[in-house]
Protein backbone atom coordinates (compact mmCIF):
# COMPACT_ATOMS: atom_id res chain seq x y z
CA UNK A 1 0.00 0.00 0.00
CA UNK A 2 2.64 2.17 1.24
CA UNK A 3 4.95 1.40 -1.71
CA UNK A 4 2.61 3.11 -4.32
CA UNK A 5 3.62 6.56 -2.81
CA UNK A 6 7.02 6.24 -3.75
CA UNK A 7 6.63 8.28 -6.16
CA UNK A 8 5.02 10.99 -4.57
CA UNK A 9 8.24 11.20 -2.08
CA UNK A 10 10.83 11.04 -4.51
CA UNK A 11 9.14 14.18 -6.63
CA UNK A 12 8.66 15.94 -3.24
CA UNK A 13 12.76 14.81 -2.78
CA UNK A 14 13.81 15.87 -6.71
CA UNK A 15 12.02 19.30 -5.88
CA UNK A 16 13.72 20.56 -2.65
CA UNK A 17 17.25 18.88 -4.42
CA UNK A 18 16.68 21.47 -7.76
CA UNK A 19 15.28 24.19 -5.73
CA UNK A 20 18.62 23.98 -3.30
CA UNK A 21 20.71 23.50 -6.62
CA UNK A 22 19.13 26.58 -7.90
CA UNK A 23 19.67 28.57 -4.99
CA UNK A 24 23.23 27.46 -4.13
CA UNK A 25 24.55 27.68 -7.95
CA UNK A 26 23.56 31.26 -8.33
CA UNK A 27 26.19 31.26 -5.01
CA UNK A 28 28.72 29.96 -6.70
CA UNK A 29 28.27 31.12 -9.94
CA UNK A 30 26.93 34.97 -9.52
CA UNK A 31 29.87 37.55 -8.50
CA UNK A 32 29.55 38.64 -5.30
CA UNK A 33 30.80 42.69 -4.82
CA UNK A 34 28.96 44.07 -2.18
CA UNK A 35 29.67 48.08 -1.55
CA UNK A 36 28.20 50.73 0.89
CA UNK A 37 25.97 51.73 -2.10
CA UNK A 38 24.64 48.44 -2.75
CA UNK A 39 23.88 47.13 0.44
CA UNK A 40 21.91 50.58 1.61
CA UNK A 41 18.38 50.88 2.32
CA UNK A 42 15.75 50.40 -1.20
CA UNK A 43 13.75 53.31 -0.30
CA UNK A 44 13.16 53.83 -4.30
CA UNK A 45 16.33 55.45 -4.99
CA UNK A 46 16.15 58.14 -2.56
CA UNK A 47 18.13 58.20 0.44
CA UNK A 48 16.43 57.16 3.61
CA UNK A 49 15.40 59.56 6.17
CA UNK A 50 15.03 58.95 9.92
CA UNK A 51 14.56 55.74 11.94
CA UNK A 52 11.89 52.69 10.81
CA UNK A 53 11.09 52.38 14.64
CA UNK A 54 8.86 55.92 14.66
CA UNK A 55 6.61 56.26 17.73
CA UNK A 56 3.15 57.62 17.63
CA UNK A 57 1.31 59.29 19.98
CA UNK A 58 -1.04 57.15 22.36
CA UNK A 59 -3.93 59.57 21.22
CA UNK A 60 -4.03 58.10 18.18
CA UNK A 61 -4.16 54.58 19.56
CA UNK A 62 -7.48 55.98 21.64
CA UNK A 63 -9.11 57.27 18.38
CA UNK A 64 -8.59 54.00 16.96
CA UNK A 65 -10.44 52.29 19.70
CA UNK A 66 -13.35 55.38 19.64
CA UNK A 67 -13.43 55.28 15.96
CA UNK A 68 -14.52 50.99 16.50
CA UNK A 69 -17.89 52.53 18.67
CA UNK A 70 -18.92 54.61 15.11
CA UNK A 71 -17.61 51.64 12.63
CA UNK A 72 -19.99 48.93 14.50
CA UNK A 73 -22.84 51.33 14.80
CA UNK A 74 -22.64 51.93 10.87
CA UNK A 75 -22.24 48.49 9.92
CA UNK A 76 -25.37 47.96 11.41
CA UNK A 77 -27.58 50.43 11.02
CA UNK A 78 -26.78 51.19 6.68
CA UNK A 79 -28.54 47.73 6.10
CA UNK A 80 -31.28 48.43 8.37
CA UNK A 81 -31.61 51.30 6.94
CA UNK A 82 -31.53 50.02 2.95
CA UNK A 83 -33.95 47.39 3.97
CA UNK A 84 -36.39 50.03 6.05
CA UNK A 85 -39.36 50.25 3.79
CA UNK A 86 -39.78 46.98 3.56
CA UNK A 87 -39.23 45.72 6.65
CA UNK A 88 -41.37 47.95 8.07
CA UNK A 89 -44.31 47.09 6.13
CA UNK A 90 -43.98 43.54 7.60
CA UNK A 91 -42.86 44.20 11.19
CA UNK A 92 -44.55 47.59 12.05
CA UNK A 93 -42.65 49.85 14.55
CA UNK A 94 -40.90 47.36 16.58
CA UNK A 95 -38.36 48.14 13.10
CA UNK A 96 -38.15 51.19 14.43
CA UNK A 97 -37.90 50.58 18.07
CA UNK A 98 -35.44 47.64 17.96
CA UNK A 99 -32.83 49.78 16.09
CA UNK A 100 -33.43 52.68 18.82
CA UNK A 101 -32.73 50.25 21.66
CA UNK A 102 -29.40 49.36 19.45
CA UNK A 103 -28.47 52.69 19.30
CA UNK A 104 -28.99 54.05 22.97
CA UNK A 105 -26.85 51.11 23.95
CA UNK A 106 -24.40 52.13 22.09
CA UNK A 107 -25.15 56.04 22.73
CA UNK A 108 -24.42 54.50 26.44
CA UNK A 109 -20.82 53.74 25.28
CA UNK A 110 -20.37 56.74 23.87
CA UNK A 111 -21.44 58.98 26.56
CA UNK A 112 -19.30 57.14 28.76
CA UNK A 113 -15.98 57.71 26.41
CA UNK A 114 -17.22 61.44 26.52
CA UNK A 115 -17.62 61.75 30.00
CA UNK A 116 -13.85 60.13 30.71
CA UNK A 117 -12.78 62.81 28.32
CA UNK A 118 -11.90 60.32 25.53
CA UNK A 119 -12.56 63.15 23.66
CA UNK A 120 -9.98 65.80 24.82
CA UNK A 121 -7.03 65.76 22.38
CA UNK A 122 -4.54 68.13 24.55
CA UNK B 1 16.23 27.18 -29.90
CA UNK B 2 17.01 25.76 -26.31
CA UNK B 3 19.44 22.85 -25.31
CA UNK B 4 18.01 20.44 -27.46
CA UNK B 5 19.15 21.84 -30.45
CA UNK B 6 22.73 21.46 -29.50
CA UNK B 7 22.16 17.51 -29.23
CA UNK B 8 23.09 15.55 -32.16
CA UNK B 9 22.14 12.14 -31.40
CA UNK B 10 20.62 10.85 -27.57
CA UNK B 11 22.90 10.62 -24.73
CA UNK B 12 24.79 13.44 -23.30
CA UNK B 13 27.22 16.42 -24.43
CA UNK B 14 29.88 18.15 -23.16
CA UNK B 15 30.20 22.00 -22.71
CA UNK B 16 32.30 24.27 -20.05
CA UNK B 17 30.84 25.88 -17.13
CA UNK B 18 31.04 29.32 -18.46
CA UNK B 19 28.81 28.69 -21.58
CA UNK B 20 26.43 26.95 -19.90
CA UNK B 21 26.10 29.44 -16.92
CA UNK B 22 26.23 32.23 -19.43
CA UNK B 23 22.86 30.03 -21.35
CA UNK B 24 20.92 30.16 -17.88
CA UNK B 25 21.87 33.78 -17.17
CA UNK B 26 20.65 35.26 -20.60
CA UNK B 27 17.41 33.19 -20.84
CA UNK B 28 16.66 34.52 -17.42
CA UNK B 29 17.19 38.18 -17.76
CA UNK B 30 14.96 40.03 -15.03
CA UNK B 31 14.14 43.79 -15.72
CA UNK B 32 14.13 46.58 -13.54
CA UNK B 33 11.26 49.09 -15.38
CA UNK B 34 12.81 52.14 -14.61
CA UNK B 35 9.89 53.77 -16.35
CA UNK B 36 10.25 57.67 -16.19
CA UNK B 37 7.97 58.46 -18.72
CA UNK B 38 6.12 58.04 -21.89
CA UNK B 39 8.17 54.90 -22.84
CA UNK B 40 6.82 53.00 -20.20
CA UNK B 41 3.78 52.86 -21.85
CA UNK B 42 5.55 50.79 -24.57
CA UNK B 43 7.58 48.53 -21.91
CA UNK B 44 3.96 47.93 -20.44
CA UNK B 45 2.77 47.34 -23.55
CA UNK B 46 6.08 44.79 -24.33
CA UNK B 47 4.41 42.45 -20.91
CA UNK B 48 1.21 41.95 -22.66
CA UNK B 49 0.20 38.64 -24.40
CA UNK B 50 0.58 40.00 -28.06
CA UNK B 51 4.31 40.82 -27.50
CA UNK B 52 4.81 38.34 -24.67
CA UNK B 53 8.16 38.88 -23.27
CA UNK B 54 7.86 36.03 -21.63
CA UNK B 55 9.00 34.01 -24.85
CA UNK B 56 12.45 35.53 -23.91
CA UNK B 57 12.46 34.29 -20.28
CA UNK B 58 12.05 37.95 -19.06
CA UNK B 59 8.75 38.66 -18.17
CA UNK B 60 9.34 38.89 -14.54
CA UNK B 61 9.96 42.81 -13.45
CA UNK B 62 10.99 43.07 -10.83
CA UNK B 63 10.05 46.10 -9.00
CA UNK B 64 13.39 45.95 -6.21
CA UNK B 65 16.55 46.21 -7.84
CA UNK B 66 17.78 43.57 -5.51
CA UNK B 67 16.43 40.81 -7.87
CA UNK B 68 17.10 42.39 -11.47
CA UNK B 69 20.01 42.06 -14.20
CA UNK B 70 18.92 44.32 -16.48
CA UNK B 71 17.44 48.57 -15.88
CA UNK B 72 15.38 49.05 -18.88
CA UNK B 73 15.31 53.26 -18.55
CA UNK B 74 12.50 54.40 -20.08
CA UNK B 75 11.96 57.87 -20.85
CA UNK B 76 13.13 61.48 -20.16
CA UNK B 77 15.80 61.42 -17.47
CA UNK B 78 16.04 65.07 -15.43
CA UNK B 79 19.24 66.15 -13.58
CA UNK B 80 16.89 65.51 -10.11
CA UNK B 81 15.84 61.99 -11.43
CA UNK B 82 19.53 61.30 -12.50
CA UNK B 83 20.64 60.41 -8.91
CA UNK B 84 18.11 58.29 -8.24
CA UNK B 85 17.87 56.47 -11.59
CA UNK B 86 21.86 56.00 -10.15
CA UNK B 87 21.06 54.40 -7.02
CA UNK B 88 18.90 51.97 -8.11
CA UNK B 89 21.36 50.80 -10.38
CA UNK B 90 24.38 50.78 -7.45
CA UNK B 91 22.07 48.51 -5.69
CA UNK B 92 21.61 45.90 -8.12
CA UNK B 93 23.47 42.84 -7.86
CA UNK B 94 26.21 41.96 -10.06
CA UNK B 95 26.10 41.32 -13.01
CA UNK B 96 23.80 44.06 -14.60
CA UNK B 97 22.79 45.75 -18.06
CA UNK B 98 21.35 49.06 -18.60
CA UNK B 99 19.13 49.40 -21.59
CA UNK B 100 18.39 53.27 -22.68
CA UNK B 101 15.03 53.15 -24.31
CA UNK B 102 13.74 55.81 -26.09
CA UNK B 103 15.66 59.14 -27.95
CA UNK B 104 15.44 61.13 -24.45
CA UNK B 105 17.64 58.91 -22.65
CA UNK B 106 19.84 58.47 -25.61
CA UNK B 107 20.44 61.62 -26.19
CA UNK B 108 18.04 63.85 -24.76
CA UNK B 109 15.67 63.84 -27.25
CA UNK B 110 13.37 66.79 -27.89
CA UNK B 111 14.21 68.13 -24.85
CA UNK B 112 17.25 70.08 -25.27
CA UNK B 113 16.57 72.14 -21.80
CA UNK B 114 18.20 73.13 -18.95
CA UNK B 115 16.79 70.65 -16.86
CA UNK B 116 16.92 66.97 -18.97
CA UNK B 117 19.96 65.06 -18.90
CA UNK B 118 21.56 64.73 -22.66
CA UNK B 119 22.10 60.98 -22.71
CA UNK B 120 22.33 58.85 -19.52
CA UNK B 121 25.69 57.42 -20.70
CA UNK B 122 26.89 60.72 -18.88
CA UNK B 123 26.25 58.45 -15.27
CA UNK B 124 25.30 54.85 -16.45
CA UNK B 125 27.27 52.46 -18.97
CA UNK B 126 24.48 51.88 -21.00
CA UNK B 127 24.84 48.52 -22.88
CA UNK B 128 22.16 49.22 -25.58
CA UNK B 129 20.29 52.18 -27.12
CA UNK B 130 17.05 52.31 -28.82
CA UNK B 131 16.02 54.58 -31.26
CA UNK B 132 12.77 56.10 -31.42
CA UNK B 133 10.33 58.00 -29.76
CA UNK B 134 8.80 55.59 -28.04
CA UNK B 135 10.04 52.49 -29.53
CA UNK B 136 7.81 49.92 -30.55
CA UNK B 137 7.67 47.04 -28.04
CA UNK B 138 9.21 44.84 -31.42
CA UNK B 139 12.29 46.99 -30.83
CA UNK B 140 12.65 46.99 -27.08
CA UNK B 141 12.26 43.24 -27.70
CA UNK B 142 15.02 43.15 -30.06
CA UNK B 143 16.78 45.49 -28.01
CA UNK B 144 16.70 42.44 -25.07
CA UNK B 145 17.78 40.07 -27.72
CA UNK B 146 21.06 41.97 -28.13
CA UNK B 147 21.49 42.17 -24.72
CA UNK B 148 21.03 38.87 -24.06
CA UNK B 149 23.78 38.04 -27.08
CA UNK B 150 26.49 39.96 -25.20
CA UNK B 151 25.12 37.98 -22.01
CA UNK B 152 25.95 35.06 -23.79
CA UNK B 153 29.58 36.36 -25.27
CA UNK B 154 30.72 37.10 -21.39
CA UNK B 155 32.98 34.82 -19.52
CA UNK B 156 33.19 34.16 -15.52
CA UNK B 157 36.86 36.22 -15.84
CA UNK B 158 35.00 39.06 -17.21
CA UNK B 159 33.57 39.68 -14.13
CA UNK B 160 36.36 38.58 -11.99
CA UNK B 161 38.04 42.12 -10.92
CA UNK B 162 34.87 44.25 -12.74
CA UNK B 163 34.53 47.72 -10.68
CA UNK B 164 31.33 50.02 -11.15
CA UNK B 165 31.95 52.68 -13.28
CA UNK B 166 32.94 56.15 -11.53
CA UNK B 167 30.71 58.65 -13.75
CA UNK B 168 30.08 62.18 -12.96
CA UNK B 169 27.37 63.80 -13.81
CA UNK B 170 27.73 67.66 -14.19
CA UNK B 171 25.08 69.71 -15.73
CA UNK B 172 26.62 71.86 -18.97
CA UNK B 173 23.36 72.85 -20.50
Amino acid sequence: MLETYIPVFLVLIIAVAIAIAIAFSSVLFGPQRPDAEKLSTYESGMKPVGTTKDRISIKYYLVAMLFIIFDIEVIFVYPWAVEFKKLFAEFGTSVFVSMLIFLIVFELGYLYAFKKGGFKWD
Amino acid sequence: MGLESLLKQDGYFTTKVDALVAWARKSSVWPMPMGISCCAIEMMAVGDPKYDIARFGSEVMRFTPRQCDLMIVAGTVTYKMAPVVRKIYDQMPDPKWVIAMGACTASGGIYRTYSVVQGIDQFLPVDCYLAGCPPRPDNLLNALIMIQDKIGRTKAADFKNAKPPELELTQRN
